[in-house]
């Protein structure tokens, strides 16, 4: 089983150990293309690991890892080349203003004056912000903040976007802006691979999986999972999982 | 009359130009568990740090069980425990370790409170010779939090304790808090998630360095003055599309797997109607409902009504 | 107290389970005394060096071939003129020129002593040091035979000139900047760093909050390197002596005390750089720039004080390792005593007073 081209990530059997710690053990799973998926477990579940090895930073001690068509293990250049990366720590450099910013991530993917120039102002213009890219992210607020550096993210048009924790401590409202951007995202044809904290944002997700010790304990659509473990929401589902 | 635990009257804190705080008044009273709830940068931190005496405010008065934080500062570290944001521990010491050497700081010892954090350590002892870097999140916050205990304060002041700690630690903790507040200690902690709300006494909903209200969580939900319906759905952002084209209904917000929505004044919609109409148009699982608001719709609303 | 005691033994734990800190704290010391000491200690062995006999007569002769005999020297080439010298130097294979003066042997018997000229590449200081001495001592052993054999006091005047760096100074200068240079990153930055360090993973607030008073914190922050920085003291002095001879010609109590005195002022050097760095970043920066420089540029641990434009040699005085340098060397070489060294312990004194004066004032008992 490889990519039959509907799957930008397949994973088979992932292992990953740090000396005697196991902290991925036989992760198997794919991601279609264009779908949001939701990487959901508990602290120290390995979630960090395994995007860690996704993203081309760490390499699999066993087991078949194919991101955008590239295996990770042997063409990691390739596969940072295809793919977009936003985490709470992740931040925009805070002495730079919007649009040097852009500028600066764009020219690190190695995309065209011309191209930067587009993209930059498609993007500020769908987050209404293109009347304020002198200003200094250091003056912005973290959601805007949050908001700016997911567009940076997708400026290079990746194939996935993995998003760690991208709204942790965000206001209510700006986290349901994000999401709305997820969701556009989406629809463009990115794939997005997200983590976070939030128990009803997992219900955003069209899939999602729960990690609990390294291992995934369950993977379907929300839907499903409140089904099959006969829950009101995510948040039940995911208590039931990690309490066995 | 023994005073209140905390009293806040019109305090305020600027850096540089922007107000962290913003004439701020409140009061917790003995006992109680009082929840600061906002977003990032709502100010939680700078006014937990004036009351643990760690910043000066620029103006206004407050006091830590009736010593003032400014010029009795001293006294007032006597009796706080405190559990800072970033949960304080030496990585590079174990579990063990690290509680020991806050017990000596505080002058005392583990096995003299040891009955206080029993419930809280219980779960690390297993690992007390782990060094706390290698903790998982939730470890470490109970670690921190037994710290914070160990020399049995009176008054408990955590920072944004479950922030980047998973669900199922975030309930532990909480129910570890009910336990403490049944010892009498009085608790104020603050926190970004709205669901939490519900576990304090009373709370203040906080949102560019003001309260946008203060009161139990209850009565603050009660004050919501506006019909709000609920739909649950396979398909949200299908749905909110759908919704926002409709005249009547004003502002369409996603909750995991359920949209919420407001009315225009003095509109009403029957959601067997509306029901019937989705369904129609070809949603499925549809199940139109009033419902009762949470904290986080209340939230919302009230950041809306402020202004800017 | 027990709360201090319990403080210096986090700070021990700390201390000694970064390994990285550790090999700051004696890898250093040990790799820097090592490398000088090796540098100074050269072994002589077939240095190359170039004789002008203007006197060619048999006492000159037989001091040749005992130089060359010695095992230390090789014969490069015999000189002719007083003109050959410097080019010889120029062509970088000869150390050392000997020359004998006209009419040695002559003079030797009428006058009763004669000159011989060593004239050493002193580029390399410490190797022309070196050289120079054991061409005197085979000279004096000389001297020493002719005097047993024929009676009447035959004097052999050996004249040395050091070119390029007539004064010597430097060679023995290192072991004294060395102590200077690591106390000073022990003590000052390594304290910095870890009350930075405490800051900036938010341990400080929580001992703030604590009933710990500031002055506690800051002792049981810093008495760990105070007891360090002396162990690492004594290491240097001690390898020094065994690497390379360095002489302890004083008392070794004054020496120590000297050094004692040092430390706190690096010290509270280092407290008052935490009182103005929030992260270990900034106090490692500032550590660098205001301390480690100056320290080695303008102590006159590298270059010598005396040589310095008047405005550095003004500025070299308010830096503290130029004092300690000096007062050591005094003690270690010339054995000098209290009374001697009263200007430099007075000025390291009263820059430790105003040092302690100053964190002790900026030390926040809050946030800001």
């Amino acid at each position: 089983m490889t990519d039959d081209g509907s799957n930008i990530i397949v994973v088979k059997d992932l292992v990953k150990k740090f000396g005697t710690f196991t902290a991925n053990d036989k992760l198997t799973f794919e991601v279609r293309k264009g779908e949001i998926f939701g990487f959901l477990g508990a602290n120290g579940a390995g979630k960090t690991t395994a995007l860690r090895i996704l993203c081309g930073l760490s390499r699999p001690t066993s087991g078949f890892v194919h991101v955008a068509g590239f295996d990770v293990s042997r063409h990691p250049e390739e596969i940072k080349k295809r793919i977009g990366y936003m985490s709470q720590k992740f931040s925009l450099y805070e002495d730079l203003t919007v649009e040097e910013n852009f500028t600066f991530y764009g020219g690190i993917y190695g995309l065209s004056r011309k191209q930067i120039k587009e993209q930059t102002n498609f993007l500020l213009e769908n987050l209404k912000f293109h009347k304020s890219k002198e200003i200094l992210i250091r003056a912005l607020p973290l959601g805007w903040k949050q908001k700016l550096a997911f567009s940076v993210a997708i400026m290079h048009r990746p194939k996935v976007v993995f998003l760690d924790e991208p709204t942790g401590g965000v206001d209510p409202v700006t986290r349901r802006q994000f999401w709305k951007m997820i969701y556009d995202t989406a629809s463009s044809g990115i794939t997005v691979f997200v983590t976070t904290h939030y128990m009803d944002e997992a219900e955003y997700c069209e899939r999602i999986s729960i990690m609990v010790d390294g291992r995934i304990k369950a993977l379907d659509t929300p839907a499903s999972l409140k089904q099959r473990f006969n829950a009101i929401n995510i948040e039940e589902v995911f208590l039931k999982i990690a309490r066995n | 009359m023994t005073a209140p635990a905390v009293w806040v009257e019109n305090i305020s804190k600027k850096f540089d130009r922007v107000k962290a705080v913003d004439r701020v008044s409140f009061a917790v009273q003995k006992g109680e568990l009082f929840g600061i709830i906002g977003p990032d940068g709502a100010g939680k931190t700078t006014l937990i740090r004036i009351l643990t005496t760690l910043l000066l405010p620029d103006e206004g008065k407050a006091t830590v069980a009736g010593y003032d934080v400014i010029s009795s500062y001293k006294k007032v570290r006597h009796l706080i425990g405190y559990m800072p944001g970033r949960f304080s521990l030496y990585q590079d010491l174990s579990v063990e370790e690290n509680l020991e050497f806050y017990a000596t700081v505080f002058g005392t010892t583990i096995s003299e409170n040891y009955e206080l954090v029993r419930d809280i350590y219980k779960h690390l002892e297993p690992f007390k010779n782990r060094l706390a870097g290698k903790l998982s999140g939730g470890m470490k916050q109970k670690l921190a939090l037994s710290c914070a205990l160990i020399h049995k304060p009176e008054l408990l002041f955590l920072d944004e304790p479950t922030t980047g700690v998973d669900a199922i630690s975030r309930i532990e903790f909480w129910d570890m808090l009910k336990r403490l507040k049944k010892r009498g200690i009085s608790i104020i902690v603050s926190t970004p998630y709205m669901d939490e709300a519900l576990r304090c006494d009373r709370v203040a909903l906080m949102q560019e360095g003001r309260f946008l209200d203060i009161d139990e969580p209850e009565k603050i939900i009660g004050k919501y003055d506006k019909k709000l319906y609920s739909i649950h759905t396979t398909e949200p952002y299908l749905l909110m599309e759908n919704l926002r084209e409709n005249v009547d209904i004003q502002s369409v917000i996603p909750f995991g797997d359920h949209v919420h929505f407001t009315t225009r004044k003095d509109v009403e919609i029957d959601p067997g109607d509306l029901q019937e109409a989705l369904i129609a148009k070809g949603f499925k699982d549809i199940a139109v409902k009033i419902i009762k608001p949470g904290i986080e719709d209340c939230f919302m609303d009230l950041m809306n009504i402020e202004p800017q | 107290m027990k709360r201090f005691l319990g403080f210096i033994k986090k700070e021990f734990y700390h201390i000694f389970r970064d390994f990285r800190t550790l090999m700051v704290l004696f890898g250093i010391p040990v790799a820097q005394v090592l490398i000088f000491g090796y540098v100074i200690s050269n072994e002589i062995k077939d240095v190359k060096i170039a004789i002008f006999d203007q006197s060619k007569d048999e006492v000159t002769q037989q001091i040749s071939s005992k130089i060359l005999s010695s095992g230390y020297f090789l014969l490069d080439r015999n000189l002719s003129s007083q003109k050959e010298i410097e080019p010889v130097f120029k062509a970088g294979y000869v150390r050392e020129v000997v020359v004998f003066e006209p009419d040695f042997a002559k003079r030797l018997k009428s006058e009763g002593k004669a000159t011989i000229q060593l004239i050493a590449d002193a580029s390399d200081a410490n190797i022309a040091n070196q050289v120079v001495s054991y061409t005197s001592g085979i000279i004096f052993d000389y001297v020493k035979l002719l005097n047993m054999e024929e009676q009447g006091a035959a004097g052999i005047n050996t004249e040395v000139r050091m070119m390029y760096n007539e004064g010597l100074e430097g060679a023995y200068m290192f072991v004294p900047g060395t102590i200077a240079l690591v106390l000073m990153l022990v003590s000052a930055m390594m304290t910095s760093i870890s009350i930075a360090r405490e800051k900036e993973m938010g341990n400080m607030e929580v001992l703030l909050v604590s009933p710990l008073k500031p002055i506690q914190i800051i002792f049981g922050k810093v008495m760990p390197y105070v007891v360090l920085s002396f162990v690492n003291a004594v290491i240097i002095i001690f390898l020094g002596h065994i690497v390379f001879g360095l002489p302890v010609n004083g008392s070794l109590a004054l020496l120590l005390g000297v050094n004692i005195l040092f430390i706190l002022l690096a010290l509270s050097v280092g407290i008052l750089i935490s009182t103005v760095s929030n992260s270990q970043l900034v106090a490692m920066f500032i550590s660098a720039f205001a301390l480690m420089m100056p320290t080695i540029l303008l102590s006159g641990f590298i270059y010598p004080i005396e040589n310095m434009p008047e405005v550095l040699q003004w500025l070299s005085c308010i830096m503290p390792p130029r004092w300690f340098i000096s007062a050591i060397r005094d003690i270690m070489f010339k054995g000098a005593g209290l009374l001697y060294i009263w200007r430099e312990v007075t000025i390291l004194t009263a820059m430790t007073v105003f040092f302690i004066a100053m964190s002790i004032r900026k030390f926040s008992v809050r946030l800001e």
